[in-house]
């Protein structure tokens, strides 16, 4: 051949994340993908058709709910597991919801409970030994510390000091009964690959992301939005009608919202390349522990 | 941080951004992909300069700014000023020591192109995270302090760089500031590097001065301090070198074969990550190992069928006729396929903290293969320092070597300098599951494909049909005088009461003919029981009961042995007794000289013994005569046919 053609980066980071996929269900014995619903969880989905097509993928979704994610991502999720072919898990910690755990009284506690215990009782409950999941090494500086196949101890738990070496693109799948992986097919994309590859690819994402006159209150310098009846509004306090979006899309109140007039794709990722605040900046999870708040979490077996 | 205002980035076209979105994102679509990594010796600057890279492309937002600023004043090494490690040292252990431990990938644009970049480790320690860095790399910035100029951790990254086929070389010497921007400084490291360069293969570098902290040649060159350099920026450079995945289209159509694409009875696809060349529907094919050829039907893919589709792109291919394929196996272009062997000379870089051992069978994953390898004692290994060859009975960690390799099963490959894909391979533990190796294939020591089996009209069914039996290997393992020989003895004399045809392979009468020349050293050990479990095989073959008495210490050696024959032939029989009861009996007086010392490598005394996880039988001599087991052990493989 003499004339080259030239992959683009976009190409080639869904290449290697199709690959990525391919491997994991060639060699693992259970997998499952971690659907969250956000704008990754999107790309995830998309990319997982891709791999297997004219096959649905030969694997479930899973959502590890906390009962505290809005409306809008509630419809789409449910949508979305429809549209792809693939069975639906959700999955609700059954001694979170009898404690009556939620994100406004209970603080850290709720991330933990609902969040970190529901996916490893998910886990266990299912027997998944290999769980997709949609983390960037891009979002935060223990991230981009992690291989692509990372490996988890029976009880859940990441060894930053220990990973395994990862050649080239040869993936060590193997592991002991018990033991299981995460896999992150789409590590090296960044915000921005994420966003423009929905743009092309015309991939449907939760409405929240785009701007909007929405009811809001402003608490400790975030931005809250008052999706429903389940918000406990302060003495005095009045939601306020404003422009806003979400960079990035948790429970509702512990993810803060931007004021924003992006309305499209393009203004929404022009925005984002204007900005001069990090994607998670919106997330209380990591400002715990003096700066090491993901690390921990991880090897507490937070994905 | 004099110089950060004059570095004023020209990475972020935020005008465009502002103003022309759609114009901005149709460029930023077509940009090509750079990886490249840091490395070097230890504290050389390479997370710096990193996060350098990252700070003058606007990389960083005020939130991760103010965190780093203040991490600087509290951790940092540089006193009052930002210190750029703490942007990519990212675990709590790595800030604590102010060293680096594992890979960070980090990520910037500029308006030509997009990088990933891996920061390396510098410390030999965490080598094994340096080589998962540059395994995928397109360059390499080797670092040099200018106060110290290249040391050892230059040379063996280096070593490894070009070992790994990382064809871009970029000399940093970094810390130009600690030496008032010397020409004299720089030339003279540029000239030991370039003697060590030529003498291990490096045929060509490019060389720039730079210092990481305070910004110079980074993104404009000349700085000011170094009016006398005339070469470009390191961006620049980044931002133009020729990247591989070009090359890769120019050769022979290659795609290892990861999954069977099967939805239903009329599909049926073979999915892959197409290594080199280009493919289009109607090229004539060739599937390996098996030689058979066939026709493209169609490119497959979710977006549509492709009229080409070449190396990089991950796709399903159908085929105009029903051949057997499937994972593992290497789709090729017919006329030009890849050579099939299970004898190799391989370069072998050690991972593990536990030392390769000679003759043990690791998984070996290439491509999509998955098979045993047993690594022969290496021809030698490589002194990194000085480049000589030194002999070696063993590889330990981070060590570098050349050995030859046997896989149990004949797989598809390519010398690793001609292709990555069939030729670059990892060695994984069967029992810890660790990657222990990395490894890639240089030749192979014969074409195992002119290698046929002799065929025979009498089968091997047929040889147990007249005996009226199922073959079968009862594998009896545990502690020198836990009463193997007894009890298979006893086992033997029952079977032959009932008519059955079986064989008794003892440790000592085949140590006497057989595996004479062997010792009791780990290595020789290995190769006993890889000889036994090939007899027993070719005696099972033969429609026999074999049965074996040997301790057989390790459990990677049963599992091999267990892997060597169909799956339910293979019985393992636990002769569970304690030590201290094996020792007490001490009917050969061994543990006597093992505990004076007379004697060496001893099970249980100063070799270990790996007693079985889950045995098919497990008999306890301390609660059991010989008899009582021996009944035992026949009522539990009951039928025996
Ligand atoms: N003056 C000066 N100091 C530098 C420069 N580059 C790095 N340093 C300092 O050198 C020390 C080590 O820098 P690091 O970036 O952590 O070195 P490293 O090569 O990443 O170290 P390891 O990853 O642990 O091998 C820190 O105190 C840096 O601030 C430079 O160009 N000039
Ligand atoms: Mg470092």
């Amino acid at each position: 051949m003499s004339e080259h053609v030239n992959l683009t980066h976009l190409q080639r980071l869904e290449a290697e994340a199709i690959h990525i996929m391919r491997e994991v269900v060639a060699e693992a014995e259970k997998p499952v993908m971690l659907y969250s619903v956000g704008k990754d969880s999107a790309v995830m989905l998309h990319l997982a058709r891709k791999a297997f097509y004219p096959s649905p993928p030969p694997f479930p979704l899973l959502h590890v709910d906390t009962t505290w994610k809005f409306q809008a991502m509630y419809e789409l999720r449910n949508e979305m597991a429809e549209r792809s072919g693939m069975e639906l898990l959700v999955y609700q910690n059954p001694e979170a919801k009898e404690r009556g755990i939620n994100p406004f009284d209970h603080g850290a506690l709720h991330t933990d409970m609902w969040k970190t215990e529901g996916l490893k009782q998910a886990l266990d409950l299912y027997g998944f030994d290999a769980a997709f999941g949609g983390a960037r090494r891009d979002e935060e500086k223990s991230r981009a510390k992690e291989r692509v196949f990372s490996f988890r101890t029976a009880s859940h738990g990441w060894d930053p000091k220990n990973q395994r070496p990862e050649l080239w693109n040869l993936y060590n799948a193997r592991k002991k009964k018990g033991e299981s992986i995460r896999v992150f097919p789409i590590s090296n994309w960044t915000e921005l690959d994420v966003w423009q590859y929905i743009h092309l690819e015309d991939i449907p994402i939760v409405p929240l992301y785009f701007s909007e006159k929405r009811p809001t209150v402003e608490r400790d310098g975030m931005l809250l939005m008052v999706d429903d009846e389940r918000f406990p509004l302060a003495e005095g306090e009045e939601p306020v009608m404003r422009s806003i979006r979400f960079r990035t899309l948790g429970c509702y109140p512990l993810t803060g919202a931007v004021e924003s007039e992006a309305a499209t794709l393009p203004e929404v990722i022009q925005e984002t390349l204007l900005t001069t605040t990090s994607e998670r900046q919106g997330r209380a999870i990591d400002k715990d522990e003096g700066g090491a708040g993901m690390e921990k979490k991880k090897q507490e077996g937070y994905f | 941080m004099a110089d950060t205002a004059t570095n004023d980035p020209v990475y972020k076209t935020d005008a465009l951004i502002a103003e022309d979105i759609d114009t901005y994102l149709s460029t930023h679509q077509h940009k090509t992909m750079l990886r490249f990594i840091t490395c070097g010796s230890v504290d050389d600057g390479k997370s710096t300069l990193i996060g350098r890279l990252l700070y003058d492309s606007k990389m960083i937002f005020e939130d991760q700014l103010a965190a780093l600023e203040n991490d600087s004043k509290r951790v940092g090494t540089q006193g009052q000023e930002i210190d750029f490690a703490l942007l990519v040292d990212g675990l709590a252990a790595e800030r604590e020591q102010g060293i680096t431990i594992d890979v960070a990938y980090r990520f910037f644009n500029t308006e030509k192109r997009k990088f990933i970049v891996a920061d390396c480790p510098g410390h030999e320690q965490y080598t094994r995270n340096m080589i998962t860095g540059a395994s995928t790399a397109d360059l390499a910035v080797i670092l040099v302090d200018a106060r110290k100029g290249v040391l050892v951790q230059t040379r063996r990254h280096s070593y490894l760089c070009n070992l790994i086929g990382i064809k871009n070389i970029v000399l940093a010497v970094n810390k130009m500031d600690l030496v008032d921007y010397s020409e004299e400084v720089f030339d003279k490291i540029v000239a030991d590097y370039s003697e060590f360069a030529k003498s291990i293969g490096i045929e060509s570098f490019t060389a720039m001065p730079i210092s990481g902290f305070k910004g110079d040649n980074i993104t404009k060159a000349p700085s000011a301090n170094t009016p006398w350099y005339k070469g470009p920026s390191l961006v620049d450079h980044l931002e133009t070198v020729e990247v591989r995945s070009a090359e890769d289209q120019d050769k022979p159509f290659r795609m290892p074969v990861q999954w069977v694409n099967r939805p239903n009875l009329d599909f049926r696809g073979f999915s892959g990550l197409i290594a080199t060349g280009g493919v289009k529907p109607g090229d004539a094919v060739r599937v390996l190992p098996s030689g058979k050829t066939s026709t493209v039907k169609s490119v497959v893919t979710f977006d549509g069928e492709l009229d080409e589709a070449v190396a990089g792109q991950s796709v399903t291919l159908t085929l105009d006729d029903e051949i057997d394929c499937s994972r593992g196996n290497v789709l090729s272009v017919a006329d030009n396929p890849p050579e099939v062997s299970d004898q190799f000379e391989a370069s072998i870089v050690w991972l593990a903290d536990e030392d390769l051992i000679v003759g043990r069978n690791y998984w070996l994953k290439l491509g999509t293969q998955t098979v045993s390898a047993a690594v022969q004692e290496p021809k030698y290994k490589v002194d990194v320092n000085t480049m000589e060859h030194l002999a070696a009975k063993t590889l330990s960690l981070n060590e570098i070597g050349v050995a030859e390799l046997f896989t149990d099963k004949s797989i598809v490959f390519e010398a690793y300098q001609q292709n990555r894909a069939l030729g670059g391979f990892i060695l994984i533990d069967k029992i810890t599951n660790q990657t222990v190796a990395a490894g890639m294939l240089n030749f192979s020591l014969r074409r195992a494909q002119n290698v046929h089996w002799q065929p025979t009209d009498i089968t091997r069914a047929d040889h147990a049909a007249m005996k009226n039996q199922k073959p079968r290997v009862l594998w009896f393992t545990g502690l020198s005088g836990s009463g193997k020989s007894t009890i298979a003895n006893e086992v033997e004399k029952r079977l032959a009461l009932m008519n059955r045809h079986t064989f008794l392979l003892d440790g000592d009468n085949v140590r006497h003919g057989l595996n004479k020349d062997l010792g009791f050293t780990e290595a020789d050990r290995i190769e006993n029981i890889r000889r036994v479990g090939e007899v027993a095989k070719l005696m099972t073959d033969a429609g026999l009961i074999v049965l074996t008495a040997f301790i057989s210490p390790f459990r990677a050696e049963r599992q091999m042995v267990r892997d060597m024959l169909a799956e339910d032939e293979f019985i393992e029989i636990f002769v569970d007794t304690p030590l201290e009861v094996a020792e007490e009996r001490d009917v050969k007086g061994l543990y006597k000289k093992a505990r004076s010392g007379q004697l060496k490598n001893f099970t249980g005394i100063d070799s270990p013994y790996e007693a079985p996880e889950s045995p098919e039988i497990r008999v306890n001599t301390v609660e059991m005569t010989p008899e009582e087991a021996a009944e035992h052990i026949v009522r539990a493989i009951l039928p025996l046919k």
